[in-house]
């Protein structure tokens, strides 16, 4: 049934990936609201350093105002100036289970933004499409969550020590078989914390006189955890293959950059999908690469482990790749699981190098013994132990909802960035102003979404980023869908120029694609 | 979108222009004294407009007619 590795090609590997720019007037009336914004910034700024208007930020006494400066203003400018008046929108208080629908806490502010207070009202059944549930298993069923509340009962919560000192639990062991054997590999290792894994992992991995070749939107852990390592690093555009080989061949070529020696490991790093753009990696011409450049490659499945594939495994089944061909494989247990920690994986010399030197492994806090059942049970679904189908029913209906929203979405006239099959559907906002209103209007009508703008986005395209879980009903994403059109209508955010038919077997509940 | 009537529709006019120019994020006074400036810019604009432009205009379209009729008069009195 399985089929072998590479043999799968051709057209159903490389899938649409949407990038649309928008209409030229949207870029001007961007930058046009930031240019008014930071105008205003300078204003404010300026009525409070000639004293007209409370500061309500940090600020030296004034025994030390000749001293080194210890608040630096210039940086904080966007801060203070734009992330402030409308920070009612991030940090929202949730007091229920992040599942399909939530409960969210309400709170007002009297003094625009600079603090809040809650008044004592709760809005229930809000929507939930900015969690990273995946796989819907972040539930508070009993029956499912029987085991989790027996080792709970077993091991108590804390594990109060370091995985090499005394905290190494039978249960991590029993985690990291099931972990190797779901993704196929001969052995692994897991983490309490997922960012940990990445920025404390990369470090013993590379260090001086290595080379790293990064994506350009690579994770911050990525990225942290390549400067820690102290290796040059050298970023190519975000999935661009001639872009990699040019490096690539530049790098055996040349060398290090003044002595002209050999890198002593060029290691490629990518993630699984990129989780502001929706895209996914073109995994089989990378492997390409990077065997014919003897380069390692380190894959970072955050956000597709368990959520593509036809059994769950990520971007190796996706593309039918050897899990073999990957050289360190690296996830999180926190998106398609509903627990916490992060494992690597790959060849039993890897991971017990790892082991000893990696500052995570050595020096934070063991997985905690409940979080670990969660983490087996949900894996144990997923691979359809004691025959049971819900795993894969999962998987499907996760698939089914991508296809439907992307589809829908398009046919609305948004435009959306990413591959047709991931299940992070980011929708572009581009102008600050609609970002806000977009948000305050989501919540107003019960649906809480995640936007997102500079900082984490370049500055004129932010965004608003869907997340589509197994457990959201087709009856929650027409009320979505639904919503977001007349918001959409409202704030005219609908900039799309693509023409795009829709299919007729969208309104219906077949999936008759998964077949073929 | 089906406006009631034709405030309803004035209103949402207004709350694009918020949003466009990025004004909807500011406090009330901020808003107030951005909407002065740019009424102010405007009405400025609008009054050179009204005074200046159809003196320039008839300005140039007489220099223009100039050019081209003067010609035949000069040499019918150069024969003459």
């Amino acid at each position: 049934m399985k089929n072998g590795p590479g043999t799968g090609v051709a057209s159903r590997q490389h899938r649409q990936e949407s990038f649309e720019q928008a209409p030229m007037y949207v870029a001007v009336m961007t930058y046009l609201g930031f240019g008014i914004v930071t105008l205003f910034g300078y204003f404010r700024d300026f009525l409070r350093a000639v004293g007209i208007e409370k500061c309500h930020l940090a600020q030296e006494r004034e025994e030390q105002k000749d001293f080194v400066p210890l608040y630096q203003d210039f940086e904080n400018f966007y801060t203070r100036n734009l992330y402030m008046r409308v920070r009612d929108n991030w940090n929202r208080p949730v007091c229920s289970l992040p599942g399909p629908v939530f409960d969210l806490m309400e709170r007002v502010s009297d003094d625009y933004n600079w603090t809040f207070r809650l008044t004592g009202k709760t809005i229930h059944n809000a929507i939930n499409m900015g969690s990273y549930n995946y796989l819907g298993f972040a539930e508070n069923n009993t029956d499912f969550l029987k085991t989790v509340a027996d080792k709970l009962c077993q091991y108590g919560v804390g594990v109060c020590s370091t995985r090499q000192e005394i905290g190494n639990l039978g249960i991590h062991e029993e985690l990291e078989q099931l972990v190797a054997s779901f993704l196929r590999v001969e052995s692994s290792m897991i983490f309490g914390m997922g960012f940990a894994t990445n920025s404390m992992n990369i470090p013993a991995l590379v260090g001086k006189g290595c080379l790293i070749l990064s994506d350009e939107v690579n994770h911050t852990s990525l990225i942290l955890g390549a400067r820690l390592s102290g290796a040059t690093i050298r970023v190519f555009k975000h999935n661009n293959m001639h872009s990699l080989e040019k490096m690539l061949s530049e790098a055996v070529c040349s060398g290090q950059p003044r002595t002209h020696r050999p890198w002593k490991k060029i290691l490629i790093m990518v993630e699984g999908i990129y989780s502001m753009e929706g895209s996914v990696v073109r995994l089989p011409e990378i492997i390409a690469l990077k065997k014919k450049y003897k380069a390692y490659l380190y894959l970072d499945e955050a956000h597709s482990i368990g959520a593509v594939g036809q059994t769950g495994r990520g971007v190796t089944e996706l593309f039918n790749v050897n899990p073999a061909d990957v050289d360190v494989m690296m996830g999180t247990f926190t998106k398609s699981f509903g627990a916490a920690g992060g494992y690597i994986a790959g060849k039993k010399e890897l991971v017990d190098y790892l082991r000893s030197h990696s500052h995570s492994a050595v020096y934070a806090s063991a997985m905690s013994p409940p979080v670990t059942e969660q983490i087996i049970r949900a894996m144990k679904c997923i691979m359809g132990n004691n025959g049971s189908t819900e795993g894969i029913r999962r998987i499907r209906q996760l698939a089914e909802n991508t296809r439907y929203f992307r589809a829908r979405l398009k046919e609305m006239g948004f435009i959306i960035y990413g591959n047709d099959d991931s299940p992070v559907v980011p929708i572009l906002l581009y102008m600050p102003g609609k970002v806000v209103a977009f948000a305050r209007e989501m919540l107003e009508r019960k649906i809480g979404v995640v936007v997102v703008g500079f900082p984490a986005t370049p500055i004129s395209e932010a965004r608003a980023r869907f997340c589509l879980s197994a457990a959201h009903t087709r009856a929650m994403l027409n009320q979505v869908l639904h919503h977001l059109n007349e918001v959409g209508d409202g704030l005219c955010l609908k900039f799309s120029r693509l023409k795009y038919s829709s299919c007729p077997d969208l309104h219906e509940e077949t999936d008759s694609e998964l077949g073929s | 979108m089906n406006f009631k009537n034709f405030r309803e529709y004035l209103a949402w006019l207004y709350y694009q222009y918020l949003l466009i120019t990025g004004i909807y994020v500011l406090e009330p006074w901020e808003k107030s004294i951005f909407n002065s400036i740019l009424f102010s810019v405007i009405a400025m604009v609008i009054y050179t407009s009204y005074v200046f432009v159809p003196i320039h205009v008839r300005l140039a379209l007489e220099f223009f007619s100039g050019i081209f009729s003067s010609q035949p008069e000069s040499t019918m009195a150069l024969m003459n």
